[in-house]
């Protein structure tokens, strides 16, 4: 019988019931009381000097009540990047300033450079327009091209950086003599040269912000759609507008989904509240979808060399890579990080690969900033490497299945350490790669493509093994490698008394259920109905401390920081237990919501010692305080490493190029899974992100830097219409070792391990086809592109 | 300024609305019924679908002034008279069909208007119908498995979890 209660159970969604019925609250639905209206100008050139700016006439058009230019930020702070980077040389990675309103040079298109706040929306967009004319900007060549940006040192992004480098970094440097030699003898050496092209998150709600100021009490409260309220908070405070801490509240209430692009601190929300407290009323700025694909971070934008050196039985003797990352214009605040420990250190996959080296060169350009977008990094390593095995195991003449076999790390080789410095804690990835095999037919594979065959179609199989790094942790460690961030969470368990339960975390949920599948969590361990338990999150005037959610992290880490609360809460209960009872704290026994002295039938319930805590009557006053309410901080070990095996099936077009994803299976290792309904459904979008990834989307700039691809009509969203059903499995679990709920990161594993997936089941269906030059062809594969590579 | 009057889910209501104001404005700000959505700016991502007069349109490209008289229908009109979820969107709790929820009030309009149409509609008919409706959470997997599932078919066989 499936659980229907508790860790495990199916539960539905509590948050479903309003966004059902349209009462969600989401940050654009909030009215505010004498509210006005932000409206930022931004460049429509890549790249450019901004000679002069006249407000006067936009100032004094109806209901404007105040402009603001670079200049007005030009004294506060910028926004920073998260994580020091430094290159191979020791030397510190560049950090140009990135101000709140660009000031002296725009340097992408939608740079913001002026803002206008007036009493109506309308009133507001008709004045930046005036703002613009009566803007004089120098067009500056732009550049775009990864490699003319490092190549052309004269042509700046940054003026004070000559060759637009941000870093130059090797993983790990101690590696590389190793992995060259390695490489030099190998057996088979498998080169292969590709595009992770570049991405817009779109999380469907565009962003949006609030700002409010009190004059009496000198408080501020930034309404914003953000995936970490906590960092926005310190980010404003004490880099860019220097407010005190204590005078900020962030609110990010119902947010629209964020894949990553919500992390980030982004100017306007430093807008909006200098501008709140100027003219002493609420601001608002929500932008359109054209704005956000201007000024959303990014993601991917890799340009990757990768060599394989293996034997001639395909076994992988050393891995190199050698890649250009686009970091944008700008250091987005954790764009550092997701190139270089979030992509280099997962190079090894989940192989036992003995050697193995990364070098990245970050590169700024005149395009939006690129960040964290789900999977961050690890999508990156992943294609990589599973394009290169594939085509590695081609050029051998062995099967992309049995290569894969050979090297993968076995179950008895736990904890494994690779040679770029992760524990990989547990595992077992020859199980999921049979539950995949077995799940998609494998076996009828053959009949099924001679059956396309006889129709002119070409059907192919791809597989992807891939393995993730979630839940970035520890904090020393990361420290070490250059973090300015802690990466512990926090949470506040707090119990009435009545026996109900609010659960501040710090984690934040935009889509992913929390408010159900925490209270599920809690419910199990504490012995209480779920109903009676209620998740507030992403308030940081309600909640201790957090670091939001991205990088899968909630609940391997904000989980498990609930999980440390609750001991504290059932230790604090088991000393009033024995007090009421009469027996020794050793005695006293929780177990289903019941505090009993062991071997008796002498018991308090779980609402009962609540009670008592809050009327302490019969309580140990002397040694205890009453009250019941308890926090935890947990700073996570390690990474959690869930891992699985993707498999795709297709049909090509050959006369089109057209391509037809026809199923998608998924064997998944997540180690213990809280609901099963929500992990395949985290599962599911992921998937189909990837899906979009390989198959249609695409972020184009021209040579000028105009970004071609600025909206639904010219960037190529996955609709329901292009993707099948994804059919997803996680029974092969192998549960995480060192946290407590035994729980490893679902949100972006689709989105990882799918793309090379796709890729790879078009080449084999090209190559079963007989167009044996095909070999690789880049995301995303469009008709065009498959056609162009099949005759090329 | 002119004014404009119509029905909302069952109420007549009106307003000063400018030439320009869409009916998406019109609902969102005027009538403050919040549930539908602005996602784009190029009328393609759905989530501002209500019904006029009983056929689904994107409340962003039509003009307030437009629905004059009309009967419009909003996410905050789908519930049962006695509050509880009607079926489409019991479904869609049912099956997992929203994650953010952003997109679901488009989504939810959407699949009335399809079942009103096509009672019984297989999975292709109801992944062609949201062609204008962007899902970036869910894949769309739960959202077709919700739909199909509310007009009464039997969705163990088709979807796999
Ligand atoms: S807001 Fe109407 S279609 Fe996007
Ligand atoms: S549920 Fe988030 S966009 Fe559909």
């Amino acid at each position: 019988m499936p659980k229907d209660h508790g860790i495990g159970a199916r539960s539905k969604r509590r948050e479903d019931v309003r966004f059902l019925t349209g009462t969600g609250h989401y940050t654009d639905d909030m009215a505010m009381q004498g509210q006005t209206y932000a409206v930022m100008v931004r460049s429509t050139v890549a790249h450019g000097k901004i000679v002069s700016i006249d407000t006067s006439e936009a100032a004094a058009m109806p209901g404007v009540l105040t402009i603001f230019t670079g200049e007005d930020f030009a004294e506060v702070g910028g926004n920073p990047a998260g994580w020091l980077i430094h290159s191979r040389d020791g030397s510190p990675m560049r950090e140009p300033k990135r101000p709140v309103l660009a000031h002296g040079k725009v340097r992408h298109v939608g740079d913001a450079y002026a803002a206008v706040v007036a009493e109506t929306y309308a009133q507001a967009k008709d004045a930046a327009e005036a703002v613009a004319a009566g803007t004089v900007i120098e067009e500056l060549p732009a550049i775009v091209d990864l490699a003319a940006a490092v190549a052309n040192a004269d042509n700046r992004v940054h003026d004070e950086i000559p060759d637009n480098l941000c870093f130059d970094w090797g993983w790990i440097e101690d590696n590389r003599e190793a992995v060259d030699a390695a490489m030099k003898s190998a057996e088979h050496v498998t080169v292969l040269e590709l595009v992770n092209n570049r991405l817009v998150p779109n999380a469907m709600e565009p962003r949006s912000s609030i700002g409010e100021y009190h004059p009496a009490s000198g408080e501020y409260k930034l309404t914003t759609t953000s995936q970490n309220p906590h960092l926005t908070k310190l980010l404003v405070c004490a880099f860019v507008l220097g407010i005190p801490e204590h005078k900020l509240t962030v609110v990010a209430p119902d947010v629209g989904g964020g894949f990553g692009s919500k992390i980030y601190h982004y100017g306007e929300e430093a807008l909006v509240l200098a501008a709140a407290k100027k003219l002493g009323r609420p601001v608002r700025w929500t932008a359109e979808r054209t704005e956000s694909f201007l000024t959303d971070a990014h993601g991917r934008d890799h340009v990757t060399k990768i060599e394989v050196g293996a034997k001639k039985d395909g076994e992988i003797v050393a891995i190199r890579t050698t890649t250009l990352a686009n970091v944008g214009a700008y250091l987005s605040n954790f764009s550092t990080a997701t190139p270089t420990f979030l992509h280099g250190t997962l190079m090894a996959g989940p192989y036992k690969v003995p050697n193995v080296y990364v070098n990245l060169k970050a590169v700024f350009t005149n395009t939006a900033p690129v960040d964290a977008y789900r999977g961050a990094g690890r999508p990156e390593a992943t294609y990589s490497l599973e394009r290169a095995i594939d085509k590695m195991a081609r050029e051998l003449g062995l099967d992309p299945v049995e290569v894969r076999r050979k090297n993968l790390i076995t179950p008895d080789m736990f904890p494994y350490t690779t040679p770029v410095a992760l524990q990989y804690d547990t595992g077992n990835y020859q199980a999921t790669l049979d539950k995949a095999l077995e799940m998609a037919d494998v076996a009828g594979f053959e009949a099924r493509a001679a059956e396309s065959k006889a129709r002119g179609k070409l059907r192919g199989l791809g597989l992807s093994t891939w393995i993730e790094a979630c839940g970035i942790a520890p904090s020393h460690l990361v420290g070490q490698l250059g973090s300015r961030v802690g990466l512990y969470d926090a949470a506040t368990v707090r119990v009435s008394a009545t026996g109900t339960i609010q659960v501040m975390t710090g984690a934040h949920s935009h889509g992913q259920g929390h408010e159900t599948v925490f209270a599920q969590v809690v419910a199990e361990k504490l012995g209480i109905p779920e109903e009676n338990v209620e998740i507030v999150h992403g308030d940081t005037s309600k909640i201790p401390f957090g670091m939001g959610s991205y990088g899968s992290r909630s609940l391997a880490v904000c989980g498990s920081a609930i999980d440390r609360a609750m001991d504290k809460i059932i230790d604090k209960g088991k000393k009033i237990a024995a007090h009421m009872l009469e027996a020794s704290e050793g005695d006293i026994t929780f177990e289903n919501g019941s505090f009993a002295v062991a071997g008796t039938d002498k018991a308090k319930s779980f609402g009962e010692i609540a009670f008592s805590a809050y009327v302490p009557h019969n309580y140990p006053l002397e040694t205890l305080e009453p009250g019941l309410e308890e926090t935890a901080f947990y700073d996570p070990n390690n990474f959690t490493y869930p891992a699985g095996a993707y498999l795709c099936e297709v049909e090509v077009d050959p006369d089109t190029g057209s391509v037809d994803i026809l199923s998608f299976t998924c064997a998944d290792d997540f180690g213990n899974v809280m609901n099963p309904m929500v992990v395949e459904g985290q599962v599911h979008g992921g998937v189909v992100q990837g899906i979009g990834q390989a198959m249609i989307e695409h972020t184009a700039y021209d040579e000028t830097g105009q970004l071609l691809t600025a909206s639904y009509m010219d960037y190529a969203m996955p609709r329901a219409d292009d993707v099948p059903m994804v059919t997803v499995d996680h029974s092969c679990a192998t549960p995480c070792t060192h946290n407590p709920l035994g729980v490893k990161g679902c949100g972006e594993a689709g989105a990882i391990g799918s793309p090379p997936a796709v890729v790879n089941a078009v080449i084999d269906a090209l190559q079963r086809g007989g167009y044996a030059h095909v070999t690789h062809i880049d995301m995303p594969l469009t008709p065009s592109r498959v056609w162009a590579a099949m005759r090329g | 300024m002119t004014k404009v009057s119509m029905s909302v889910n069952g109420k007549t209501v009106s307003g000063d609305v400018e030439g320009r104001t869409l009916l998406s404005e019109f609902l969102r700000e005027g009538l403050r019924l919040t549930g539908t959505h602005i996602g784009c700016d190029t009328s393609q991502c759905g989530a501002c679908v209500v019904h006029v007069d009983g056929e689904a349109v994107k409340s962003c490209t039509m003009l307030a002034l437009d629905a004059e008289g009309a009967e419009v229908r909003t996410i905050e009109g789908m519930a049962n008279a006695d509050g509880s979820l009607s079926v489409i969107q019991q479904a869609f709790q049912d099956h997992h069909g929203l994650q953010c929820g952003f997109c679901t009030p488009g989504m939810v309009m959407s699949a009335a208007a399809l079942l009103k149409e096509n009672p019984k509609p297989t999975e292709a008919e109801v992944r062609e119908y949201l062609e204008g409706n962007i899902c970036r959470c869910t894949g769309y997997h739960n959202i077709v498995k919700a739909i199909m599932a509310a007009s009464g078919q039997d969705v163990s066989a088709i979807a796999a979890e």
